[in-house]
Order: structure tokens, then C-alpha cells, then sequence
């Protein structure tokens, strides 16, 4: 497993608690899981995503991720409409472990509150938030 | 450290059935045909499955062959924790198949089957007995077929109150099926988080206890292998709001006789005859796992039950309340016999059998805890979780462990569960092993640790002695292959 140090943590995406990303585009935001997720789960095996169209609020379970070792939940960052979900990870989980945040992206979503990326944390806060969990 | 357990062995090279065999070549002789020739009506007719041609010691050596690439409980110590691989004495399977009891057709007239239904009446009163409960259905076919029935169970008795409740606390040290039989019952799990000591606390409960919650699904001993101090307690904070208390008794190896789960305010509980009663299990089946009530939940037990009137027994269907038939006839028979022929072998020795299983886990906890990490470093019950913390520094995981274990001749343990542990490593010795097996094992867990430093690529390889090397499990998952 990877040191803390050595993970990939762009400036470009905010950050929660339970290690999504959230990647503000023009009208809408891109959401995966982060390198750190990604390396504590191992091998990703499958992938499960919502409907297009499905609304979630922030912090409701919007689909499953599992790897050899487990099964975990993946939380919305922010709240909003699917607009777009991975497809490519049907056929490629693994994606998800090369490609945390470009071709491992999990869903698009059409925020219902812009203002709820403001109570994520940038790359910094989210790499002192890691060390804490050591 | 005595000689190790493990070699590469005699093991045979076996392909798969469709590369044996001959065309044409057949395993039986059909008699010459004495009727008519009369042709099929072609809708019915059309290639046939592609079966492989192959005689009888073909299949034969097959399998046998298959059978020594495997790992049972005859053939040595299986410290799967959550599973309590224990040794089944044979003559528990001599019992079962008695041809009065293996031939004992299930439509037979009550009074032609009155040594079966006695046998089903005592096996409930002796479960009674030993979990301090006050009635017991013995149909469920195994644990998490049982937790849904203490689920609809416990739906019933609210219904019976005129309520309808919609949640039911999960706490994050239960068993991964409870959240799963909960659903099915149309209920929301509401997860609680267990305390830095590795239990529950009262206060974590009567936080998201309400009127709308139906009760309580706990594990106890839990699957950290410690005993939920506080059951008394959040037992009272549950019925206060008139819930009701669920306990998943997987774990009842560590706790036969000794707990009276009737006085620690458990309402339902069930049991795995096939783990804590000694019936063979891991290959899929059949189970059993028996629900256990206290007196307000037995109008809703599952119809039939085993009733006695005047030394006469009989199976009845006039139950009201019940909740219904959970299974064809009454259940997997063949456990039942043998969780019988265990119990009253082992009479009031079954007390015992959970203290040494109990001992045994605290002598490995103990003589392990300097070796590798122990998150809760308090006295467990029937099983101890490790992690593999100690040994992260070096790049070994949990996996590359338990897989090296196989090269000393162990099955390796249940790993990365309970999840509030990370990498955790869950050994439960069970009653049956000697003290030497355990020194045996407790020695090639402390060599094993001596290679993550010292030779770490043994172990990312590992097993290296076993007919089949290390899998790989990812892309097994990721493109499966399940073709013969």
C-alpha cells in the first residue's frame, strides 16, 4: 500500500470524509473515489452506478464499489441529478485503480446546491484529514 | 518448531472432464431394446448437452483425484474465525445414517414417524435448555435463513400490536448477513458504531432508539470475538421503547450453557447447528439454523410444529399466529439427527467444550500479541482479531500471510473481516485442536512473521509448496470464467 506521500492528491477536485472526489465543471460535477480509496481497497472487481436521472441528496449512498477485499458504499458529495455515469467501468473496473480521477470518474451529476462543494475539503485539508486516520 | 506439516505431497495432475474421455465411451450398459422403435415428435428432439464420454473410473479417479487437492477438518486444523470449523465426531454421521432414520420418509403418517417427531421435540427442549430460551423452531436451513426468521418474527409481534415499525439497529460488529435478512423484512438497517473497547455502548444505542424502530440485531459474542458487556443494558433501553432484541448466535460456540440469553433480555435468537453442534459444513449445505423465543414471540414460530399430547407426538398446523412454513416438510432432518447425537454425547460437557474454545482463542491471543498487532488487546471469547499492521512496514498483507500459512499445512483464517478492523486476520481455534496443533500453529504464525521482515517476496509468492500456486483473485472476479 501506498505511504501517505506518495499519494496522488490534485488541486483540481475537493475532497470528503469518506474519500470521494468532486470536479466542478461547467454545469455540472464530476465524482470518483480518490487514489487513497482506491489503494486501501485494492484490486477493484465491480462497480455499481446509479440510473441516469436517479436524484440523490449530499451523503446518500448513490452505488457500491467492490474489490477482493470488501464491499463499500460510495456517498454523493454533493447532492443533484445523474446526468452521466461511467459506463466503461462495467467492462473495466480497474479503471477505477489506474485512473482515480480522469478515466476512473464514477458519475455526473447536476448539483441542486453549487454552494455544497464549499463544505468539502481541498487537497490540503484532506491530506491532514488522511494523516489524522494513521 | 517441529517438523513442519506441509509438503508437496503426492497430488495428481487432473484435467478438466471434457478433456478425458473418448466418444462413445460410456459408464453403464443399456438392455437390448425389446419395444418398438417409435419416433419422437421433432419439438422434443436436438443436439443434446455437451456432456464428455467417459467410463466409470474415469469419474471415479476424477473426483477422487479432485478430493486430495482439498482441505476438511479431518485433514487438519481450519482456524476460520466466524466459522467454527470444529472437528465433527463420526459418530454423529453413524447416527444419521441408520436406515430407520436416513430412510424415513417425510410423508409417512405421524403414527409411523414417532421416533423422528420425539426426536424433534427433545432436540427443541435440549436448545431450549442450553440457550435459556423458552421455545424453538428447528426449519430454517441454515444462519441467515434464520435471522430472517427472527425478523419475521419480530414483524409479527409488532403487527400483533397493531404497529408497523420501519428500522432496525445493525451495530458494525454484527454479522455481514444481518443488514441483508433485516431488508428482506422491509426493514432499514440503522448502523451503530461499536466503542473504542470493541462493544457496543448503551449510550450509541438509546441514541437512535425510537418508536419507530423494531428492535435490535446483535451479535453476541460479537464478530471481534468479545462479549457484549452491556447486553443487559441496551436490552432495557430497546424494550423501554418496545422493541425487540435479535441475537445472531453464530457465535454461541463461546457461550453453551454458561449464558442464559432468556436473562440478559434476548427475545430471539438464532443457532447454527451446522457450526456450534457439530454437523459438517463449508461445502454449501444442508444447514440448519434453529430460531430460539422467549414465550411472547411462540405464536408466530413457523408451522408445523412438534407438539406432544398424552406421550404422543404429531406435527400441527393450528398455530394462528404463525408466520408460516419457512421450508419444505420440517426442515434439514439429517442436521437435526446430528446436532442430537452430538448433544447427548457430549451432555454436560458441551459447558466445557465453549470454556476450552474460549481458552484456546486466549492462548493464541496471548501468545501472538507481540508478534502482530492486536487492536483490542482485551480477553476475547471463542476467536481473536489480528491485524497486519506490524508487518505494513514491509509491504506484507493479511493475504500474503494467511497464503503462506498453507505452505505450513494450516488452512488459513478468516481475513479482512470484521471490517472496523483493518487487514484484520480472525482465528477461532475451536475446542478440537490439541495444544500441540495450536503450539504447531502459534510456531508457524511466528516463523511467518521472522520471513515478512527478513524475506518478504516468499511471502508475496506464497503458497509456494501447494498444488496450486497463488490465484489471482482479481481477474478470476473481473472476466470469470465458469465453463467446464
Amino acid at each position: 500500500m501506498k505511504e501517505i506521500s506518495d499519494l496522488n492528491l490534485p488541486e483540481d477536485v475537493c475532497y470528503t470524509e469518506d474519500h470521494e472526489w468532486a470536479r466542478p465543471e461547467d454545469d455540472s460535477v464530476r465524482i470518483g473515489i480518490s487514489d487513497y480509496a482506491q489503494d486501501q481497497l485494492g484490486d477493484i472487481v465491480f462497480v455499481e452506478l446509479p440510473e441516469i436521472g436517479d436524484t440523490y441528496e449530499a451523503g446518500e449512498e448513490f452505488g457500491t464499489v467492490e474489490s477482493v477485499k470488501a464491499v463499500s458504499e460510495l456517498y454523493m458529495p454533493v447532492g443533484g441529478e445523474i446526468l452521466a455515469v461511467n459506463l466503461d467501468l462495467e467492462e473495466s473496473p480497474g479503471l477505477v485503480n489506474e485512473s482515480p480521477y480522469n478515466d476512473g470518474w464514477m458519475i455526473e451529476v447536476k448539483p441542486g446546491d453549487p454552494a455544497e462543494l464549499d463544505d468539502l475539503m481541498t487537497s490540503d485539508a484532506y491530506l491532514e484529514a488522511l494523516k489524522g486516520e494513521e | 518448531m517441529k517438523e513442519s506439516l506441509g509438503t508437496t505431497g503426492l497430488i495428481l495432475n487432473e484435467p478438466l472432464l471434457w478433456g478425458k474421455g473418448k466418444k462413445g465411451r460410456r459408464a453403464f450398459s443399456l438392455p437390448r431394446r425389446d419395444v418398438e422403435t417409435f419416433l419422437l415428435n421433432e419439438d422434443l428432439t436436438g443436439e443434446g448437452p455437451d456432456f464428455p464420454d467417459l467410463s466409470e473410473v474415469d469419474v471415479v479417479r476424477h473426483y477422487t483425484r479432485l478430493s486430495t487437492w482439498n482441505f476438511g477438518v479431518d485433514t487438519g486444523m481450519y482456524p476460520l474465525g466466524s466459522c467454527t470449523m470444529k472437528y465433527n465426531p463420526k459418530t454423529n454421521e453413524r447416527q444419521a445414517s441408520l436406515p430407520g432414520l436416513a430412510g424415513a420418509h417425510p410423508l409417512l403418517p405421524g403414527s409411523l414417524s414417532q421416533g423422528t417427531l420425539r426426536m424433534m421435540f427433545e432436540l427443541e427442549r435440549y436448545l431450549s435448555e442450553i440457550t435459556g430460551m423458552d421455545a424453538v423452531s428447528l426449519q430454517p436451513a441454515a444462519g441467515a435463513h434464520g435471522e430472517f426468521t427472527g425478523m419475521l418474527l419480530i414483524y409479527a409481534y409488532h403487527k400483533s400490536k397493531g404497529e408497523r415499525r420501519s428500522k432496525i439497529i445493525v451495530p458494525d460488529t454484527a454479522h455481514g448477513t444481518n443488514p441483508a435478512s433485516a431488508t428482506l423484512c422491509g426493514y432499514q438497517s440503522i448502523p451503530v458504531k461499536s466503542n473504542e473497547e470493541g462493544i457496543l455502548s448503551p449510550e450509541a444505542v438509546a441514541k437512535v432508539m425510537d418508536e419507530d424502530t423494531a428492535g435490535i440485531m446483535v451479535t453476541n459474542p460479537n464478530t471481534l470475538g468479545l462479549f457484549e458487556e452491556n447486553i443487559k443494558e441496551i436490552a432495557e433501553i430497546v424494550h423501554s421503547k418496545g422493541g425487540q432484541v435479535y441475537c445472531d448466535g453464530a457465535n454461541m460456540n463461546a457461550v453453551m450453557g454458561i449464558v442464559h440469553m432468556g436473562e440478559i433480555g434476548i427475545d430471539v435468537l438464532h443457532l447454527n447447528l451446522h457450526k456450534t453442534f457439530s454437523t459438517p459444513h463449508g461445502g454449501g449445505g444442508p444447514g440448519c439454523g434453529p430460531v430460539c423465543v422467549r414465550k411472547h414471540l411462540e405464536p408466530f414460530l413457523p408451522v408445523p410444529r412438534v407438539i406432544e399430547e398424552n406421550g404422543i407426538y404429531s406435527l400441527s398446523e393450528d398455530i394462528p399466529e404463525s408466520i408460516g412454513r419457512l421450508h419444505a416438510f420440517y426442515g434439514n432432518f439429517g442436521v437435526m439427527i446430528k446436532a442430537y447425537s452430538y448433544i447427548l454425547s457430549m451432555g454436560a460437557n458441551l459447558k466445557k467444550a465453549s470454556q476450552l474454545a474460549v481458552l484456546n482463542a486466549n492462548y493464541i491471543k496471548e501468545k501472538l500479541k507481540d508478534v502482530f498487532h492486536l487492536p483490542y488487546d482485551r480477553p476475547c471469547m471463542h476467536e481473536c482479531v489480528f491485524s497486519d499492521k506490524i508487518q505494513e512496514a514491509n509491504k506484507v498483507t493479511t493475504l500474503d500471510m494467511v497464503k503462506r500459512l498453507m505452505d505450513y499445512g494450516f488452512h488459513p483464517p478468516t481475513i479482512y473481516f470484521p471490517l472496523v478492523v483493518h487487514g484484520a486476520i480472525m482465528i477461532e481455534p475451536t475446542e478440537t485442536e490439541s495444544k500441540e496443533d495450536i503450539d504447531l500453529f502459534i510456531e508457524a504464525l511466528k516463523a511467518i512473521a521472522l520471513e515478512a521482515k527478513e524475506n518478504p517476496d516468499l511471502l508475496h509468492d506464497a503458497p509456494s509448496r501447494c498444488k496450486v500456486k497463488r490465484l489471482d483473485e482479481t481477474t478470476a472476479a473481473r472476466k470469470p470464467c465458469l465453463a467446464g
